[in-house]
């Protein structure tokens, strides 16, 4: 429809306009295409009155890994369904962060990321959501919760580090604001994998410089060294960005506890065989552990709406 | 917790003398950095005055020194500051600042400030330097809203080369410095520059998982393996170079991604010559860097001969049709008065309204006249096909539809005011804003209102249907989102004036306002997903293409933006303003401006392929048809151009 109509706007050279072949009354639903008339026009597409209602689903799940005394991992995961007039709207915010720095600053840094984050998000954009007030531009609240929290961290644990990967769901955009290398994907229903973060370590960079191949970089020495982290460095920028959320799938966040170990058919695989988010988290972290679990494993997943 | 990568024993780290800081810590911090109080005196000789500057693991303070009681002598006093928990780190610290305190003591150039004193009272060491009159280059940088001068920026890389030059040469070891980098380049009153540094060698942390290198962008490949060789300081001075020139941060981007970035798109004024210096220290490989400071001298001396350090010849960006070739129309069609509207192509024929109160239409391939219509007032309206007809607002306040075979009226409409909107046909219906403040929609067949919404000021824009839903911006800043019954769904207030037309892609519709921002609101629901910042009005409406969107503004300038990330992809200088909008045909954007012409570019790089001067002001948009671009503009003229 939509290209129908650009074709309208924009592009009149096509030889045969293809305006030509819209009906030159407005269509009714249910009733056959009438005789031409004058009465003024009313009304056009009548909406269904029952809508299915677009809920996600979501699974998470945690393990401090086979290698490890603690957990510097943090995740938060909100999921809001808000209902306006005859809208319905599902809103959901995840995010999943990778502490560093020893000492227990790791798992302070990780946890200070998630909640300054999650304050700021729900504070400049849901509450005036509800209060039916006018917010701010998504992404800048987005990039300033980002910034808040490496504001946050590098006061109160400094020296210490964390990523920060977080996904944002309104109605049918998806936001990502992502620093650091924990990952955000997308799996499609036949299994397929895209990566919809880049990582902000070395090797990343060195891939697509070309110095490097995925599988030289799996086992790199320096493959945990990232040039950009919260709470390090200043000054300091994330990636923030939206585009329309996929059709159908999953969504999936994770820390390198996870990617880093399991290879990603068998991600993609245990996704599509579980019957529930939660189920499938829970045979992901377990997957991870199996392969050794050096490290802490963390992953959110998601079952969009059809 | 940045990591140190471990040294070789032959090179050693310059040692910290820190003036000025980059961070800024907030000031109620007071108990974690700042040790020492304005009106204290240390060591019984040094009177503190005010604070210079606050890093990770030291504080730089202004002070006078009070053995010189009828000057006023001022130093710069450094404060280590070990807040370091791990006692392997605090040691290494306290080392550190040792090992820099006697390094600097046994320097001598005039790029490296003195030394003067070195102390330790209760724990707390001290290091006394020369004070530097001046800011550093990073302020310098980010206070300036325009380039600086080549000339300068060269003056000051080859002191940089020189001092570089005698470290690397330092015997008995040579001194690699490591942390070249805008905020530690200080240039002093007289315009020379003095090397410096913030933050003393950052502690070494040992590995762990998860270990990091703040690297800050300017720091070379090879400095993360720990092979820190003087090669490393010539990339980072070419990196610094680049943040000067094109006052892009590497820090706020991916690490070696200078070019990405090229010096001369950027900035056109920058010579190729200093361009291909600065890239040559910037290579990947330190193999094909300068293998020396003096070798990069010498090249940054030659780019200056070349380009005249004292006359600056401005290096032209456009790389267009060779010289001596200019783009001829293939027809051009004078009319009686401007054309401040855009044209239309459709089946062989060119639609356009000027000036002169008429409609025209002309042959496409040889610009020959077939009927002209008039109406009472000017056309600045686009027109739009519509089964027989062609449609068209004038400032006569009516939309008329007029038979395309003779030109002859099949019907017209009446507004209460001025037509400067452009229609858009959905359903049947023609939807066009008019100066009455309505937004009307008429049905085609028998010309008749269908029905109009208050807008509550004149609507300038082209309205915009997509999903049943129409969008339009007015005059008084708002932009509405309307159902076909004429009820408002939802509504944005921007703080002026949204005379450009609002395009849709991926369910977020675009549009520029006189505020100066570019917004992208989520088409159902109105929230405002980004805004993009120009640096002065636009009317222009925006061209959306995979992830790009490309408007113009009245600074002249064609701005591409990334969709996703709202960040500018390039832009391009005109010499006057933008009010026109893109078009983009096959692989090139067409746009016009102010200043006489029809620019073709490159879509995705932005770089120019073409221009066609017209001898007016092009305020309009082009239209595009099989190879043939067609524009009008204030010289009376339209023109058909190849694309």
């Amino acid at each position: 429809m939509l290209a129908k109509l650009f074709g309208l706007k924009k592009k009149k050279s096509e030889k045969r306009d293809a305006s030509l072949d819209i009906p030159t009354i407005p269509r009714q639903t249910g009733s056959p295409l009438a005789a031409l008339t004058t009465k003024p026009l009313t009304a056009v597409r009548v909406e269904p009155k029952t809508d299915v209602l677009p809920q996600l689903r979501v699974g998470c799940a945690q393990s401090v890994g086979m290698q490890r005394d603690h957990n510097e991992d943090a995740i938060l995961t909100l999921t809001t369904l808000a209902a306006t007039n005859d809208s319905y709207l599902p809103i959901g915010l995840f995010i999943i962060a990778d502490g560093m720095g020893g000492h227990k600053y790791g798992e302070i840094a990780s946890s200070l990321a998630v909640h300054t984050f999650a304050h700021r998000i729900l504070d400049k954009m849901m509450l005036p959501l509800l209060e039916a007030k006018p917010a701010d531009p998504l992404q800048e609240i987005l990039e300033s919760g980002v910034m808040e929290a490496h504001r946050v961290i590098s006061k109160e644990a400094p020296g210490s580090g964390t990523t920060l990967t977080a996904l944002l769901i309104s109605g049918r955009q998806m936001s990502i604001a992502h620093v650091g290398d924990s990952r955000a994907y997308h799996i499609q229903p036949n299994g397929e994998m895209q990566t919809l973060t880049r990582d902000h370590s070395l090797v990343m960079r060195m891939i697509e410089l070309g110095h490097l191949t995925e599988d030289e970089a799996a086992v790199h020495p320096q493959r945990n060294v990232l040039y950009r982290a919260l709470g390090q460095g200043d000054p300091f920028s994330p990636d923030v960005s939206t585009c329309p959320l996929p059709e159908a799938g999953h969504l999936l966040l994770c820390t390198d506890g996870l990617w880093g170990v399991a290879a990603q058919e068998e991600i993609s695989s245990i996704i599509q065989a579980a019957p529930t988010p939660e189920a499938a988290c829970q045979q992901l972290i377990d997957a991870a552990n199996k392969a050794g679990g050096p490290d802490n494993i963390s992953a959110i997943l998601v079952r969009i709406p059809d | 917790m940045a990591i140190f990568p471990s040294q070789k024993k032959s090179c050693y780290n310059l040692p910290v003398i820190s003036h000025k800081s980059t961070q800024n810590l907030p000031n109620d911090d007071k108990d974690a950095t700042q040790q020492l109080v304005s009106g204290a005196t240390i060591a019984d000789r040094y009177l503190i005055q005010n604070i210079l500057g606050v890093g990770g693991m030291s504080s730089v303070y202004r002070a006078r020194d009070l053995h010189f009681p009828n000057v006023t002598k001022l130093v710069a006093v450094k404060e280590m500051v070990n807040r370091a928990l791990d006692p392997i780190v605090r040691s290494t610290i306290v080392r550190n600042f040792e090992r820099e305190a006697n390094l600097l003591a046994s320097l001598d150039h005039r790029s490296i400030p003195m030394i003067y004193d070195f102390f330790t009272i209760n724990e707390r060491s001290y290091l006394v330097i020369e004070y530097i009159n001046g800011s550093d280059l990073e302020a310098l940088i980010n206070s300036s809203k325009d380039f600086l001068p080549q000339d300068r920026i060269v003056r000051w890389g080859i002191e940089l080369c020189d001092v570089l030059s005698y470290l690397h040469n330092h015997k008995p070891e040579a001194i690699v410095f490591r942390d070249m980098k805008p905020s530690n380049v200080m240039i002093n009153n007289q315009d020379h520059i003095i090397l410096v540094d913030f933050g003393i060698a950052k502690p070494f942390q040992v590995g762990q998982r998860g270990t990091m290198i703040g690297t800050e962008g300017y720091s070379p490949p090879e400095q993360y393996r720990g092979e820190a060789t003087p090669l490393a300081d010539i990339y980072s001075l070419g990196a610094t170079l680049h943040h000067a020139l094109t006052h892009h941060d590497p820090r706020l981007e991916a690490p070696f991604s200078f070019h990405e970035r090229p010096i001369r798109q950027i900035n056109p004024n920058v010579s190729e010559a200093l361009e291909n210096t600065v890239n040559k220290a910037l290579n990947y490989d330190p193999e094909e860097r300068y293998q020396s400071a003096d070798e990069f001298k010498n090249a940054l001396l030659e780019a200056a001969h070349e380009s005249g350090l004292i006359s600056q010849i401005p290096i032209s960006m456009n790389s267009g049709p060779k010289p001596g070739e200019t783009i001829k129309p293939v027809w051009e069609f004078k009319c009686e008065d401007e054309i401040r509207g855009s044209p239309t192509y459709f089946n062989g024929m060119v639609y356009v309204g000027c000036y002169d109160n008429n409609l025209y239409a002309l042959d496409a391939k040889q610009g020959a006249f077939a009927w002209k219509y008039p109406t009472e007032g000017g056309i600045v309206s686009k027109p739009a096909i519509y089964q027989d007809s062609v449609l068209f607002g004038s400032e006569d306040f009516r939309l008329h539809a007029v038979y395309l075979r003779a030109g002859k009226v099949n019907w017209t409409y009446y507004t209460k005011g001025p037509i400067r909107s452009s229609p858009f046909l959905a359903e049947g219906h023609i939807f066009i804003g008019s100066d009455d403040a309505f937004l009307h929609a008429v049905n085609f067949l028998t010309g008749r209102h269908a029905w109009r919404v208050d807008a509550g000021s004149p609507i300038r824009s082209t309205p915009l249907v997509y999903n049943d839903l129409v969008y339009f911006g007015a005059e008084a800043g708002d932009f509405y989102c309307v159902d076909f019954t004429g009820s408002i769904k939802w509504r944005f207030k921007a703080k002026r004036a949204i005379t450009s037309s609002a395009a849709i892609s991926k369910g977020i519709v675009y549009f520029g306002s006189v505020d100066s921002t570019v917004y992208a609101l989520d088409a159902k629901t109105g929230w405002v997903i980004w805004r993009f910042r120009l640096n002065k009005p636009t009317i222009s409406t925006p061209f959306i293409q995979e992830n790009m969107l490309f408007i113009g503004s009245v600074d002249g300038a064609i701005y591409a933006i990334d969709t996703t990330s709202a960040k500018e992809i390039w832009h391009f200088n005109t010499k006057h303003q933008v009010t026109g909008s893109p078009l983009i045909y096959k692989d090139s954007l067409y746009c016009g401006s102010v200043d006489g012409n029809l620019y073709c570019l490159e879509y995705r790089s932005g770089r120019m392929r073409w221009k066609f001067p017209a001898k007016g002001a092009i305020t309009g948009t082009p239209a595009a048809f099989e190879d043939m671009i067609y524009i009008g503009a204030a010289d009376h003229h339209i023109y058909a151009i190849i694309a």
